[in-house]
C-alpha cells in the first residue's frame, strides 16, 4: 500500500513524460485520460484499506531518511483522516477534468495536458505530504501549471488575471516559507537531535509546544498564505479574475481542489501547531469568514457573467468552511472537512456546466440566454441539481456541510456567542437568491434568441462527466456517515491535542516573560481561561 | 424485514420510485413521453397504494398506544449529533398521511384529464410524485431534521410546479418568490433547531417532548418564535404570505394539492407536533393567535375585491390558514388539525372546480381561435363567466357544496371546525393571560367568518349564476357559449368525492357539548379530539354548555348573513354594480384591499431593491476598486512581471513542463535518498 500511494501520486507525472514524447494529436488526450483514470482506479484500494479506527494516525507512510544528519527534512508521505477524502476527491476529479476539455481545447495540446497532469500530482502530493518542506514543494508546484493554464489557454483578459493570481499567491507562499524555516529550526531545537525538523508528526504532537510570541507570528504568516489560497475576504480579489479567464478545466481544478489547499493547511498546520494563536484568533477569522459569506453572496448576486457569479459564490462557500474550522468542535470541523469535498463536487459541476454552455454559445453573459431549458433539457436538469446542491437543499451534499458548520458554530466555545452562526445562516437565504435568480434568467423565460434555439443538448461524454458528481452529491446528502467516518477520529483527536497543547503552553508561560500585548491578547492575567473548556459539548 | 418497516418503506418509497421512473425515463426517452396512460397509471399508483397502506395502518392503530417508530438507517452521526432516517406512525402522522395520500390520490386522478394536452405531462407527474414523497417525509418524520428535509423538499416541488410553465417569466418569478420567502422562514427554523439541539442534545421528537423541563422560559419563547417564523413562511402567514397568491401561476391541480390542501398546512402540523412545548410560553401563543387572526382578516378583505377565480381562492386559503393559526394560538391544536382536514376537502374541491371552469374557458378560447376569431381574454377572470351552471352541472354542484362548507353553514364540514376554533378563542378571552386580546381576536374571527361567506358566495354566484358574460364583454366572442362543456369524468369523480367529504367531513369532530346537553354527562362524540388527545396539548374549554350553544348560534347567524348579503348582491348578475357599491361604501379602504395592502411593493421598496442596488452599486464597485485596488497598489509589481509574461506567451510550454518535472524529481529524490 505504501508503494501504491506513491504510484498514485506520481502516475500523472509519468503521464506527462509520455505526453511529451507523443506527437501533438488525439493520442495526447487519450494518454492523459488513461493516466488519470488509472490514478483514480489505483487510489480506490487506498480508500478500502484505510483503517478508519486509527484515522488520526497517518497510514501508508513512506519515510525517507533525513537529508543531512542535522536536518530532519525528508521524503514523507501518507494519508490520514484529514487528507484521505480530499485525496480521493482529487483522483476522482482527474479524469473528469481531462474529459472536460476534450473538444474545446485545440491549442498546443501537449502543453495543456502536461500542465493538467502536473497539477494532479502537485495536488495529490500536497495532500499526502507529512513533511512540511515536501508539503511546501508540492504546494508551490501546484501554482506553476495553473499559471500557465490561465496565461496560455485562458480568455482575453488572461494576462492580468495570471499576474494577479501568481503574485498574490506567491507573496503568501514566500511569507509562509519564512515562517516555515523559523518553525523548522524552532522544532529542530526541541527534538534535541536535529537542528531543523519539518516532520509534521512531531510538530503537531503534544511533545512540541511553541511560546506564545512565536506562535502568534508564525500563525499569522501561515494563516495569511492559506487565507489567500482559500480565499478569505479581503484576500479574494484574485479569484474572480482567475476563474473568469481560466479554461474550464483550470476553473474546475482551481475550485474543486486548489482552493481546498488553503483550508486544508489551516487544519493541518495552523490548528495543531499554533493552538493558542488559533484559538485566540478564532473570532477574528470567523468575523472575516462571515463577512466573506455575506459579501461574496451579495456580490455574486449582481454579477452579469455566470462564471464570475460562481466564482464569487466560492468566496461565500469557502467562508463557511473557515467558519467551521475555527469553531473548533467536532461537529463544525467535520462539517468543514465534508464541505471542502462538497464544494469541490458542486462548484466543480457548476464550472463544468458553465463551460459546456460556453462551448456552445461562446458567451457567459446571463443576458445572452433565457429559456434554454427548452433546447437543452438534460443540461437544465444537471444544472438544477448542481444549483440545489450549492444552495444547500437537504438531501443533497451541500446541506450536510452547512448544517454541521452552522450547528457547530452555534454552540462553539471559541465564538462565545451565536452572532457568527446566525449571520452566516443568512448566507443560506442569499445563496438561494443569487443561484435561483441566475438559473431563472439563463434557463427560463421565452426562448427568443436564434443562437439559443440551435443549442444542442449534452452529449454522452458530457453526461458522463456530470453523473459521477451528481451521484456523490446525492450519496453524501443521504449517507454522509459513509464519508464523515473517515475523518471523525482525526478531528476528535486533533481537537483534543490542540486543546491540551494550548493548556500546556499557558501553564508553562510566566507572565513576566511576555510582552504586554501578548499577555493581554492571550489573557494570561486571568489563568482561568483553561476552564472555558470545562462545559463543552 | 418486519411488517411495519416494510409498510412504511412502501409508503415513503413508492412515490419516490414513481418520481424516478417517470422522471428518468421521461427525460431520456422521447417514446416514453408519449405513453401517457402508462405515465398516468404509474404516478397514480405511486400515491394510491401508499394511501391504502396508510389506511391499513390507521385501522390497525390502537389510539393512545405508543408511536410506532420505524428506523430505516442512520443518516447523520457526527460528534454528539445522531439523526436517523426514522418515521413515526402515531395518531397525528396517520391523520396527515391519510390527507396527503387521500386528497393526493384524487388530485393525481384529476390531473390525468387536466394535464392531458400538456407536453410536459411526464414531468408534471414526476414532480407531483416527488412532492408526495417529500410531504410524507415531512409528516412522518420522527425527528426535526428529517422533517426539515421534507419541509425544504416540498418547497422545492412547489418551486418546480409553480414554475412548471417556465417559458412564462412571470410564472418563474412566482416560483422563485415562493422559494425565497420560504427560505426566510427556513432560516428561522434552522436557528430554532440549533437551539433545540443545544439544550436537548437530540432532534428526535420523543427526546424533545420528554425533556421539555430542560428548556428555560426564555429559550422556549425564542424557539417558539423562530419556529413560528418558519411556519409563517410555509403556511403563508403575515409577514411572509405574499408568495402564496402568486403561486397560483402553477397548474390548478398543483394549487389544489400543494397550495391549499397539504403543503401550506405544514406549519400547523409542526406547531401541533410540538404543542406541549408551545403551551409553555403563553406569550408565543398570543403572538401565534394575533398573526393568525390578522392574516385571516387581511386576506379575507383582499378576497372580496379580486376577480381572478384562483386569486379569490388563494386569498381564501391564506385566510383559512389564518383561522388555523388562531386555533393554535388559542391552544386548540385539535381544532386546528380539524380545520386542516376539512379545509383540505373543501378547498381542494374548490380549486379543482376552478380548474374545471378554467379548462372549459380555455377550451372556448381555443375553439374561437379555431373558428378564426382571434380574441384574447383571461380564462380565469370571473367577469367573463356567469351562468356556467347550465353547462357544467357537476362542477357547479360540487363547487356550491364546497362553498357552503367553507362558509360555515351547518352541518357541512367547515362549520364544525371553524366553530370550534372561534369557541376556543372566546374561551381564551376568559383566561387570565391576555384575555382582552383574545376577545378582540375572537371578534376579528367573527368578522372574518362573515367575510368568508360573503366572498365565497360572491365568487360562486358570479361564476355560475346569471348569464354567460363572455359573449357580451369580449368583442368577437359572440356565440361562444356553444363551446362550453362539462369536464371529463376523471375530473368530475374527484370533484364529487371531495364534495362528499366536504359534507360529511365535519362529523369527525362533533362538538362534545351537544352530547352533554342531551345526556347530561361529559360528551365524547368529538372523535378527532379523542383520537389526538395523546398528542395535542389542548387547553381545555371551560365554557358552560349554554354559552357554547349561544356561541354556536352566533356563528351560524354570521355565516348565514354573509351568505344572504352575497346572494342579494350577486345572486343573479349585477356583479359590476355590487362591487361598485362595496367600493363606494368603504372608499379608500377598498382601494387598499384591492391593492393587496401594497405589501409586495413595500417589501420590494424596503428590502429587495435597496439590497440589490447596494450590492450592485456599492459592494461590486467596492470590490473592484477598493479591495482589489488596494491589492494592486500594494503589489505595485505588475509592470515588473510584464516581461515575464511576454516570455511565456512565445515560449514552448512543453519544455517548461519538462523543466518543472525535472526540478520536482530532483528535489524529491534529494529528499528520498
Amino acid at each position: 500500500m505504501e508503494l501504491l500511494l506513491n504510484i498514485v501520486i506520481y502516475l500523472p507525472l509519468a503521464g506527462v513524460l509520455a505526453v511529451l514524447l507523443l506527437k501533438d494529436g488525439p493520442s495526447v488526450k487519450w494518454t492523459s485520460l488513461a493516466a488519470t483514470s488509472a490514478t483514480f482506479l489505483l487510489s480506490i484500494p487506498l480508500l478500502l484499506n484505510f483503517d478508519i479506527a486509527s484515522s488520526a494516525v497517518p497510514q501508508f507512510v513512506t519515510e525517507g531518511s533525513p537529508i543531512l544528519e542535522t536536518m530532519d527534512v525528508k521524503y514523507l508521505v501518507g494519508l490520514d483522516g484529514l487528507s484521505l477524502l480530499l485525496f480521493m476527491l482529487t483522483t476522482l476529479m482527474g479524469p473528469i477534468v481531462i474529459l472536460s476539455s476534450w473538444d474545446s481545447v485545440t491549442k498546443s495540446l501537449k502543453g495543456y495536458y502536461a500542465m493538467l497532469l502536473i497539477l494532479q500530482t502537485a495536488s495529490l502530493g500536497t495532500f499526502a505530504a507529512l513533511d512540511l518542506v515536501v508539503f511546501y514543494v508540492f504546494f508551490e508546484l501546484s501554482l506553476i501549471p495553473m499559471y500557465f493554464l490561465i496565461g496560455i489557454w485562458g480568455g482575453s483578459g488572461r494576462i492580468q488575471a495570471t499576474v494577479k493570481f501568481f503574485i498574490y499567491t506567491l507573496v503568501g507562499s514566500l511569507i509562509m516559507l519564512v515562517a516555515l524555516l523559523y518553525l523548522g529550526f524552532n522544532a529542530g531545537a526541541a527534538t534535541g537531535v536535529y537542528e531543523f525538523t519539518a516532520d509534521w508528526r512531531f510538530i503537531s504532537s503534544p511533545e512540541y509546544t511553541i511560546g506564545l510570541v512565536e506562535q502568534t507570528y508564525m500563525f499569522l504568516a501561515f494563516a495569511l498564505a492559506f487565507c489567500i489560497k482559500v480565499p478569505l475576504f479581503p484576500f479574494h480579489t484574485w479569484l474572480p479574475y482567475a476563474h473568469t479567464e481560466a479554461p474550464t478545466a483550470g476553473s474546475v481544478v482551481l475550485a474543486a481542489i486548489m482552493l481546498k489547499l488553503g483550508t486544508y493547511g489551516l487544519l493541518r498546520i495552523c490548528m495543531p501547531v499554533f493552538p493558542n494563536a488559533f484559538m485566540e484568533f478564532a473570532p477574528w477569522m470567523a468575523g472575516l469568514a462571515v463577512i466573506g459569506i455575506i459579501y461574496g453572496a451579495l456580490v455574486a448576486m449582481v454579477q452579469k457573467d455566470v462564471k464570475k457569479l460562481v466564482a464569487y459564490s466560492s468566496v461565500s462557500h469557502l467562508g463557511f468552511v473557515v467558519l467551521g474550522i475555527f469553531a473548533f468542535n467536532t461537529i463544525a470541523v467535520q462539517g468543514a472537512i465534508i464541505q471542502m469535498v462538497n464544494h469541490g463536487l458542486s462548484t466543480g459541476a457548476l464550472f463544468l456546466i458553465v463551460g459546456m454552455i460556453y462551448d456552445r454559445r461562446h458567451t457567459r453573459m446571463i443576458e445572452d440566454f433565457g429559456g434554454i431549458a427548452k433546447s437543452v433539457p438534460v443540461l437544465a436538469v444537471m444544472f438544477m441539481i448542481a444549483t440545489l446542491a450549492s444552495i444547500g437543499l437537504p438531501g443533497l451534499n451541500g446541506f450536510i456541510g452547512e448544517f454541521f458548520i452552522l450547528l457547530g458554530s452555534f454552540n462553539s466555545v471559541l465564538y462565545s456567542n451565536i452572532t457568527f452562526a446566525v449571520l452566516a445562516a443568512t448566507g443560506v437565504i442569499l445563496a438561494a437568491v443569487y443561484m435561483l435568480w441566475m438559473y431563472q434568467r439563463v434557463m427560463f423565460g421565452t426562448l427568443d434568441k436564434e443562437e439559443n434555439k440551435a443549442m444542442l443538448d449534452l452529449n454522452a461524454r458530457e453526461v458522463g462527466l456530470l453523473v459521477p458528481l451528481v451521484i456523490f452529491m446525492i450519496w453524501i446528502g443521504i449517507r454522509p456517515v459513509d464519508f464523515t467516518d473517515y475523518s471523525e477520529g482525526w478531528t476528535e483527536n486533533f481537537i483534543n491535542v490542540t486543546e491540551s497543547k494550548s493548556v500546556a503552553v499557558l501553564e508553562n508561560t510566566a507572565q513576566e516573560d511576555l510582552p504586554d500585548w501578548t499577555a493581554a491578547f492571550y489573557g494570561i492575567n486571568d489563568i482561568e481561561s483553561e476552564s472555558q473548556f470545562a462545559n463543552r459539548d | 424485514m418486519e411488517t411495519p418497516t416494510a409498510l412504511v418503506s412502501l409508503i415513503i418509497g413508492l412515490p419516490l420510485l414513481g418520481f424516478l421512473l417517470n422522471g428518468i425515463a421521461g427525460l431520456s426517452s422521447e417514446n416514453y413521453r408519449a405513453k401517457k396512460p402508462l405515465i398516468g397509471i404509474l404516478a397514480n399508483a405511486a400515491v394510491f397504494l401508499p394511501f391504502l397502506i396508510s389506511l391499513y395502518l390507521f385501522i390497525g392503530f390502537q389510539g393512545g398506544s405508543d408511536a410506532l417508530v420505524v428506523t430505516l438507517f442512520n443518516w447523520i452521526t457526527v460528534g454528539s449529533l445522531s439523526v436517523d432516517i426514522a418515521y413515526r406512525i402515531d395518531e397525528l402522522s396517520l391523520i396527515m398521511s391519510l390527507v396527503v395520500t387521500g386528497v393526493g390520490s384524487l388530485i393525481h386522478l384529476y390531473s390525468i384529464g387536466y394535464m392531458n394536452h400538456d407536453p410536459g405531462y411526464w414531468k408534471f407527474f414526476a414532480y407531483l410524485n416527488l412532492f408526495i414523497f417529500a410531504m410524507l417525509n415531512l409528516v412522518l418524520a420522527n425527528n426535526l431534521l428529517l422533517l426539515f428535509l421534507g419541509w425544504e423538499g416540498v418547497g422545492l416541488c412547489s418551486y418546480l410546479l409553480i414554475g412548471f410553465w417556465y417559458t412564462d417569466m412571470a410564472k418563474s418569478d412566482a416560483a422563485k418568490k415562493a422559494f425565497l420567502y420560504n427560505r426566510v422562514g427556513d432560516f428561522a427554523f434552522l436557528i430554532a433547531m440549533f437551539m433545540v439541539f443545544g439544550t436537548i442534545g437530540s432532534l428526535d421528537f420523543d427526546a424533545i417532548l420528554n425533556n421539555l423541563d430542560l428548556f428555560s422560559a426564555g429559550s422556549v419563547f425564542t424557539i417558539g418564535l423562530l419556529m413560528l417564523i418558519g411556519a409563517t413562511g410555509k403556511s403563508a402567514q403575515i409577514p411572509l404570505f405574499v408568495w402564496l397568491p402568486d403561486a397560483m401561476a402553477g397548474p390548478t391541480s398543483v394549487s389544489a394539492l400543494i397550495h391549499a390542501a397539504t403543503m401550506v398546512t405544514s406549519g400547523i402540523y409542526l406547531i401541533t407536533r410540538l404543542s406541549p412545548m408551545f403551551v409553555m410560553s403563553p406569550e408565543v401563543m398570543v403572538i401565534i393567535a394575533v398573526i393568525g387572526a390578522l392574516t385571516a382578516i387581511v386576506a379575507a378583505t383582499i378576497a372580496i375585491t379580486q376577480n381572478d377565480i384562483k386569486g379569490v381562492l388563494a386569498y381564501s386559503t391564506v385566510s383559512q390558514l389564518g383561522f388555523m393559526f388562531l386555533a393554535l394560538g388559542s391552544g386548540a391544536f385539535t381544532a386546528a388539525m380539524f380545520h386542516v382536514v376539512t379545509h383540505a376537502f373543501f378547498k381542494a374541491c374548490l380549486f379543482l372546480g376552478s380548474g374545471s371552469v378554467i379548462h372549459t374557458m380555455e377550451h372556448v378560447e381555443h375553439k374561437l381561435h379555431d373558428a378564426g376569431k382571434h380574441v384574447e381574454f383571461d380564462p380565469q377572470d370571473i367577469r367573463n363567466m356567469g351562468g356556467l351552471k347550465d353547462w357544467m352541472p357537476s362542477t357547479y354542484k360540487t363547487f356550491m357544496i364546497a362553498t357552503i362548507a367553507i362558509a360555515g353553514i351547518p352541518p357541512l364540514a367547515g362549520f364544525f371546525s371553524k366553530d370550534e376554533i372561534l369557541m376556543h378563542a372566546f374561551n381564551m378571552g376568559l383566561g387570565e393571560f391576555a384575555g382582552a386580546m383574545y376577545f378582540v381576536l375572537w371578534g376579528v374571527g367573527m368578522v372574518t367568518a362573515f367575510l368568508t361567506a360573503f366572498y365565497m358566495f360572491r365568487l360562486t354566484f358570479t361564476t355560475f349564476h346569471g348569464t354567460f358574460k363572455l359573449p357580451s364583454v369580449i368583442p368577437g366572442a359572440e356565440g361562444s357559449e356553444q363551446y362550453l362543456h362539462e369536464s371529463p369524468s376523471t375530473m368530475t369523480i374527484p370533484l364529487w368525492s371531495l364534495a362528499g367529504l366536504s359534507v360529511v367531513g365535519g362529523f369527525i369532530g362533533l362538538p362534545n357539548f351537544i352530547a352533554k346537553t342531551f345526556t347530561g354527562e361529559e360528551g365524547h362524540i368529538n372523535w378527532l379530539h379523542e383520537w389526538l388527545y395523546p398528542i395535542a396539548a389542548d387547553i381545555p374549554l371551560t365554557l358552560s354548555v349554554p354559552a357554547e350553544w349561544v356561541l354556536m348560534f352566533v356563528s351560524i347567524i354570521v355565516a348565514v348573513s354573509g351568505t344572504y348579503v352575497a346572494w342579494r348582491m350577486y345572486g343573479s348578475d349585477g356583479q359590476k354594480e355590487s362591487d361598485a357599491a362595496v367600493s363606494n361604501r368603504f372608499g379608500s379602504l377598498y382601494d387598499v384591499w384591492k391593492d393587496k395592502y401594497s405589501l409586495d411593493e413595500v417589501y420590494e421598496g424596503t428590502i429587495v431593491h435597496p439590497v440589490v442596488n447596494f450590492s450592485d452599486r456599492v459592494l461590486a464597485v467596492f470590490d473592484m476598486k477598493i479591495v482589489d485596488g488596494f491589492v494592486n497598489a500594494v503589489a505595485g509589481t505588475v509592470r515588473l512581471f510584464g516581461s515575464l509574461i511576454r516570455y511565456i506567451q512565445t515560449g514552448v510550454t512543453s519544455s517548461y513542463a519538462l523543466f518543472m518535472i525535472l526540478g520536482v524529481i530532483l528535489v524529491l529524490s534529494m529528499l528520498l535518498f
